[in-house]
């Protein structure tokens, strides 16, 4: 364990990538052989069912610490996480114990189905044994949930350095079906438990935000533009009769969209299709806060199927009859692309990503003016002769975002953050004026740099009114000009509004609390997007 | 700056020995304040942190040591008088000595006395001895002023010794990668404190504020560790084979941007909750702090057997509850302390 918990801190003190993965390729060399596939399970999401609620661990380390719960829980909103506030707070160990990760790992999981008395004398026996940084492992392995800045692809890239086999095969290999207590690591990431010929993905090819005016990309005729979605990104590759469906983050996701399931029959061998994920209800792309209710989840009911149908729209297509398109222009792949969804059976689902017909420049931005009634973010623009490059180039694909709302509003409340932003006040509440009263409209907590968090932090600690737990009440004071995607009616809030996306555009030293905007401003605009 | 008077408080207020004003706290018998935040007459001062000492007073009184930092930090032409630890002054009847308050070199609690009343204002404080500075002596009193800066139970500091050989092993470690090790200490304090207690494991480079302050105290007599003041003649490869010690008004600075792979570390208490660490852009960071852990506060308090303990900068409210709770009589006051890091000059 006590490998795993320098990995963690060395993973925890940079904040650079090729440090994490150096971190976890020494790792990977120097651990014992039977912790690393549970340490890649723990990495990947795969939770084991959790032996212990939350309320009994508390409770027990509140009885053995001998403080009050009050000052625990005053505490907890200083470190801003429960496994770390117990290992701080814990008397030192007695003993110490050596024992392996996956020792650890298999001895919690049997506790499952035991009585409460077993499962304390056990944690209060593993802590009494533990230091505070193998305390910390314990607590997270109990809960299972151990976020710590490695994604998959990190994690993936890593494997792949240490063990020389080729990155997208080690992904395919980790996301499928495997137990750690039934595999070694050699075999794990080798794959033998998948077949991992058919799944490869190509690199996606990415766009620049267009900064300038698009007249500076020369002629219009070069140019195709489309809508910019705002969905996922991702590829759908047919091989051999199997469907694979990857998300920008490189992850496979096929499991998490069983409405794209028809393309395995549907589509020919050799094709790889590339586009957006999007939620699409009777033909109408809607918000991604839609399609967020489809991420992410390990199981896919009835109402969420309902609620958020999946559709993909495909502007891109990187393979044909087993044949790499890349090197080929974009026309020409639009053309085969167009030919490949027509001989779809099923149709509507999976869809043609719309081009937007424009002969000048000007015509084209007040197109753009309407993208959002499309619940576009704006406008695509690739050039017809453009190759499919891996990754991001300058100069063939831009995208021409369309400008955000802002408002200018009042922060009243600010509470600490979690995780990395504990032990500062980083998530705030902000008002508009409505006649004598302010009324809340939005929360946000990122949009502002380190050293301005500093100073938010010590105007929220001269000025609290609160003394205790999470939440301040603060002077009515700070200015700040607030960006968001769209307005909607909503009756979950007082104000009767709710903001999209809404983050902190500027910190607006140079306005007073009596020069923010008004709710009518909001609702005035509201009226206007109808 | 107390409300909700009772009568009790009304007898305190009159009766006692130390107000907390708009300006400091405030000894009414003596008319003198004791670390004051704005302009007065005669200013007592704990220690040369700048939360503690402002310019602008007329006179100062403070340990011997804190002299050169005053003199280095406000200005030549102070009006200071000074005392060693223990020997007592009177003023007005109000007998005043300074004890050690073992936070920096030269930092005193104040013992003031007056008709049998004994009050101690402590300034900042560590009971940990570190080997540079006077050790923390407790002292019996009736009043007692604490800060709380770490006043929370998941603030336990693990022994020097140990913190020490983690930094030697980062040090190590650095020196095996060709990396330059940068550590961000207080010019005041912590600076010196890992001069000591990284003492013969390599050459030590001093910025020129912390260089300035240790030849203020090497004239005064303290035994300081050998270190070489970086200048702009300074070479990158002496730098990178020992050990750099710079302010934190540096650390995200240009400078170090300049050295051979710089590595950075932080050593203060803040570093012991892991979004502490996190938030400091440096490479590591190491739970070391001049001032008194929970148990380091619970122990110096009770130590002091006081009757009443006002809590100042820090986990104020929340420390001044447990108090309460465990059956010591305990307020919070408000006072304009704490805020070193920023105050932290920019030189």
């Amino acid at each position: 364990m006590k490998r795993f918990a320098e990995l963690i801190q060395q993973l925890e003190t940079s904040n650079k990538t090729n440090d994490k993965i150096a971190a976890l390729v020494d790792y990977f060399n120097e651990a014992d052989d039977l912790d690393k596939p549970y340490v890649i399970a723990m990495f990947t999401g795969k939770r084991p069912k959790r032996p212990v609620s939350t309320a009994l661990i508390k409770l027990w380390a509140v009885e053995l610490s001998e403080i009050p719960e009050w000052l625990f829980t005053e505490s907890y909103h200083n470190v801003g996480d429960l496994s770390e506030t117990i290992a701080l707070i814990l008397p030192p160990p007695v003993q110490i114990s050596d024992r392996k990760l996956h020792e650890w790992i298999k001895d919690l999981a049997l506790l499952n189905g035991q009585d409460d008395t077993h499962k304390k004398a056990f944690i209060v026996n593993a802590w009494n044994s533990l230091e505070t940084r193998e305390r910390f492992i314990f607590n997270k392995l109990i809960s299972g949930n151990f976020r710590i800045g490695v994604s998959n692809k990190m994690l993936v890239n890593a494997l792949a350095k240490q063990s020389t086999i080729e990155s997208s095969k080690i992904m395919h290999s980790i996301m499928g079906k495997w137990e750690p207590s039934d595999i070694t690591y050699n075999d794990l990431i080798a794959g033998v438990h998948v077949n991992t010929d058919n799944s490869w993905p190509y690199p996606f090819c990415l766009a620049y935000a267009l900064e300038s005016e698009p007249a500076s990309l020369g002629e219009p005729k070069e140019w195709q533009a489309e809508w910019k979605w705002d969905g996922i990104r991702g590829q759908i590759i047919k091989r051999n009769g199997e469907l694979f469906i990857w998300s920008r983050g490189e992850e496979l996701v096929t499991d998490q969209f069983p409405e794209l399931h028809f393309l395995a029959n549907e589509l020919p061998d050799g094709t790889v299709l590339d586009g957006e994920i999007l939620s699409v209800k009777e033909g109408k792309v809607q918000a991604f806060s839609i399609l967020q209710q489809r991420l992410n989840r390990k199981t896919i009911n009835k109402a969420q199927l309902n609620d958020a149908p999946v559709g993909f729209y495909t502007y891109d297509l990187l393979e044909h009859k087993g044949r790499d398109l890349r090197e080929d222009p974009l026309a020409t792949r639009r053309q085969l692309l167009e030919q490949t969804i027509q001989q779809l059976q099923t149709q509507d689902i999976v869809a043609l990503s719309p081009i937007v017909i424009f002969s000048d420049w000007t015509s084209l931005a007040k197109l753009r003016e309407g993208a959002r009634e499309l619940n576009s973010e704006g406008i695509m623009l690739k050039k017809l002769d453009s190759l499919y490059h891996s990754g991001r180039k300058r100069g063939d694909w831009w995208k021409w975002k369309i400008n955000p709302y802002t408002v200018d509003t009042v922060m009243i409340y600010a509470q600490k953050g979690s995780g990395r932003r504990a032990n500062f006040y980083t998530d705030y509440t902000f008002a508009v004026r409505d006649g004598d009263q302010l009324i809340t409209v939005a929360k946000a907590y990122s949009g502002l740099t380190d050293a301005e968090i500093k100073e938010v932090d010590r105007f929220v600690k001269k000025n609290a009114v609160e003394k205790f737990g999470p939440v301040r009440t603060v002077k009515p004071e700070l200015v700040f000009e607030i960006a968001f995607e769209g307005i909607a009616e909503s009756k979950r809030h007082k104000a009767g509004l709710a903001l999209r996306f809404p983050r902190i555009a500027r910190w607006r030293k140079d306005k007073k609390a009596d020069e923010i905007n008004t709710l009518d401003d909001l609702r005035q605009l509201l009226q206007s997007t109808l | 700056m107390r409300q909700n008077f009772t009568y009790l408080d009304f007898v305190y207020y009159h009766m006692a020995l130390i107000k907390f004003t708009s300006k400091g706290i405030y000894c009414a018998q003596g008319d003198f304040y004791i670390d004051p935040w704005k302009p007065v007459n005669y200013a007592v001062t704990t220690h040369g942190h700048s939360d503690h000492v402002k310019s602008g007073n007329k006179a100062y009184l403070c340990h011997e040591l804190t002299k050169s930092i005053l003199n280095h930090r406000l200005g030549p032409d102070l009006n200071i008088q000074t005392l060693p630890y223990h020997k007592q002054i009177t003023i007005n009847g109000v007998k005043l000595s300074l004890v050690p308050a073992g936070h920096v070199i030269g930092s005193a609690q104040i013992r003031l006395e007056y008709k049998g009343e004994i009050c101690v204002i402590s300034g900042d404080y560590k009971v940990e001895y570190d080997g540079i500075t006077t050790q923390f002596e407790p002292v019996k009193c009736h009043t007692f002023v604490s800060e709380s800066t770490f006043g929370l139970p998941i603030y336990k500091w693990q022994p020097q010794q140990e913190v020490f050989a983690q930094i030697k092993d980062w040090i190590s470690g650095n020196r095996d990668k060709n990396k330059t090790s940068v550590l961000t200490a207080y010019s005041l304090g912590k600076a010196q404190r890992l001069m000591k207690g990284l003492e013969g494991y390599g050459d030590i480079y001093v910025h020129s504020s912390i260089a300035n302050l240790n030849e203020g105290f090497l004239h005064s007599g303290v035994n300081l560790p050998e270190t070489i003041r970086i200048t702009p003649e300074t070479r990158k490869e002496e730098l990178q084979k020992g050990i750099v010690i710079v302010p934190p008004a540096l650390s995200d600075g240009r400078w170090i941007k300049t050295l051979t792979s710089p590595a950075t570390a932080v050593c203060s208490g803040w570093m012991q909750v892991r979004a502490g660490r996190r938030w400091q852009s440096a490479d590591a960071g190491f739970a070391l702090s001049d001032h008194a852990d929970w148990p380091g506060l619970l122990s110096a308090i009770k130590a002091t057997e006081a009757e009443r303990v006002y809590i100042t900068h820090g986990f104020t409210a929340t420390f001044s509850k447990y108090l309460n709770e465990i059956g010591i009589e305990s307020e919070e006051v408000k006072t304009q302390y704490g805020n070193e890091e920023e105050e932290e000059e920019k030189s």
